[in-house]
């Protein structure tokens, strides 16, 4: 069954075309890799996806709702969270309240309520607290719960990027460049842990130019090439098929 | 400052404020709650500015709106002065959302020049005596002193303990507003927007509704200075105004309230306490202002964390 489905999308900026007439579905369950070389467009569609930009044309499609048009936290609410790639963690709180930010939309106390400490209040606090703590376990921070997320190191950074985004309780993770700026280690252990958030049942869509992990992590792949689709299929097809080969080497033929 | 001793300084602290009055004469008294009025208004902006990191610099706006509806209610309709709390509250945080809704959404230091140009325009209004009622430059006077079960507040003391009693419960509700959802909504804005709307947070609404309360609170404390004044104007809420509760909020560490009441006694009490320097004070301020934001930017007391 397809949970997302992009429609023929597309978005420009002034005279700058970068996503062109892209489709694709992302399947229920699946490990979904959005590759290509810079400047391709992947993080343009995952921006429509999650609603920072509209699409010019085309629309998307989640578990049968339509996306398009909705303001980011609305498709949040959906059931899509999203990391991203340049790392946007909130600096001078702790790994605790960033995880916490994801349970915020389910979470329904509001001024008076925490004003007036109503047991309901501290009864949903504990439960968020809770729950963000058992995030942070899964990911392997809840040691540094308390910490400042500015000054955990970077690849802690990435894992409490994607406790905040588990934390909302998605059916769709989208991961931009998950494993950028880590070391081998530290992308061997993501895999693993993008293997543990599949099995709890969330279906990933990742951006990635850790070729390593992509082959390794994803079912299926989508490759783009300035802004537009050139291929799609298992790993083992994509990474022989000529046109991926030409976007990433460039043609024979080229001076 | 130990974990340990913070308690108990204060605890000390609020002990020496609660009996301040007992051993100060009636000017220092009067100093004391103008900056317990200032340190009012300050706490309503760090929520704004502090928490959730908007740019105000109009704040003196909602403050007039709420001592002009309490000094047309008292004076025009009788009604109590202290009972006016909640509608200047009311008012003022209208007007903010109806202000703030087509303008929240830009960033920074455009925020800034918009919500400076609301304070002239409310300043303005009052001057040229809006809808006949706000009584012009010369603003509206005879504004009845505040009651509570029969006994007239009229001295310096008895404000103190109603002014610095309002202090203690706003400390209290803003303290237990920061450690709950709402809080740390503003927090999320002001570190990062575009991943907390990216968390499921309503950016928008937060905004709003944060914008409304700083506002409202404002408002309430524009009823008390309406009421220990009993007569008010034009003049009372200049942009100066807006621009030292900015201060002062920055001054004393954006986010944090015990560094925002320690602001509001040096940038309201010192300049009292050192008069007979007259002007050469304003300039030692200056100074002082500038040393600060170079050697401690982030502030007296920084923001901390919950826990």
């Amino acid at each position: 069954m397809d949970l997302l489905t992009l429609h023929h999308l597309t978005k420009t900026f002034g005279g700058l075309t970068a996503v062109k007439d892209v489709s694709f579905t992302v399947e229920k369950g699946a490990v979904m890799g959005l590759i290509g070389p810079n400047g391709a467009g992947k993080t343009t569609v995952f921006n429509l996806i999650t609603g920072h930009y509209r699409p010019d044309q085309g629309d998307i499609a989640f578990d049968g709702a339509a996306l398009t048009g909705l303001r980011t936290h609305r498709i949040i609410a959906l059931g899509i969270a999203r990391t991203f790639q340049n790392i946007r963690l909130f600096q001078k709180l702790t790994a605790l309240e960033n995880v916490l930010a994801g349970c915020h939309y389910r979470m329904h106390s509001g001024i008076l309520s925490a004003m007036l400490r109503l047991p309901s209040q501290r009864r949903e606090e504990q439960e968020a607290r809770e729950r963000a703590l058992q995030e942070l376990a899964f990911v392997g921070l809840d040691q540094q719960a308390l910490s400042m997320a500015r000054n955990l190191a970077y690849g802690d950074q990435r894992r409490l990027e994607i406790a905040r985004a588990l934390a909302t309780q998605p059916r769709l993770l989208i991961l931009d460049e998950p494993a950028g700026g880590m070391n081998e280690q530290e992308t061997e252990a993501l895999i693993g842990l993008i293997g543990r958030i599949q099995q709890r049942g969330v279906t990933i869509l990742l951006i990635e130019h850790d070729m390593r992990l992509v082959m390794r992590a994803c079912e299926k792949l989508v490759v783009l090439e300035y802004g537009g689709k050139i291929a799609e299929g298992p790993p083992e097809q994509v990474r022989h098929d000529p046109k991926v080969i030409e976007a990433y080497l460039g043609a024979e033929d080229e001076p | 400052m130990k974990n340990r001793f913070k308690p108990f300084a204060m605890a000390l602290v609020a002990a020496l404020l609660a009996i301040a009055p007992l051993f100060l004469n009636a000017y220092h008294v009067d100093v004391l709650n103008s900056i317990g009025l200032y340190a009012l208004l300050a706490l309503s902006l760090n929520l704004i500015l502090g928490e959730a990191g908007l740019f105000n610099m109009g704040h003196a706006a909602f403050y007039a709106m709420g001592a002009y509806t309490a000094a047309i209610l008292n004076t025009r309709y009788q009604i109590p002065i202290l009972w006016t709390l909640p509608f200047s509250g009311l008012v003022a945080g209208l007007f903010a959302l109806a202000v703030a809704r087509p303008v929240v959404h830009l960033r920074g230091d455009y925020l800034l020049i918009v919500t400076i140009g609301v304070g002239e325009i409310v300043r303005i209004a009052l001057v040229n005596d809006v809808f006949g009622i706000t009584g012009g430059a010369n603003g509206i006077f005879g504004i009845s002193r505040p009651k509570i079960f029969g006994f007239i507040i009229r001295q310096p003391q008895h404000f103190y303990y109603l002014i610095w009693g309002f202090v203690a419960i706003t400390a209290l509700l803003f303290y237990l507003l920061k450690q709950s959802r709402f809080g740390r909504a503003l927090n999320y804005l002001r570190e990062d927007e575009v991943a907390a709307e990216g968390s499921g947070v309503n950016t928008d609404y937060y905004k709003l509704a944060v914008f409304g309360l700083g506002a409202a609170w404002a408002g309430m404390v524009g009823t008390l200075f309406a009421a220990k004044m009993t007569i008010i104007s034009p003049e009372s809420f200049s942009f100066w105004e807006s621009v030292v509760l900015f201060m002062i909020v920055i001054l004393g560490g954006a986010g944090n309230m015990v560094g925002v009441l320690l602001a509001a006694f040096l940038v309201i009490g010192l300049p009292e306490l050192f008069r007979e320097f007259s002007s050469a004070r304003m300039l030692v301020f200056g100074l002082v202002m500038m040393v600060m934001m170079v050697v401690r930017p982030q502030g007296l007391l920084p923001a901390r964390g919950r826990w």
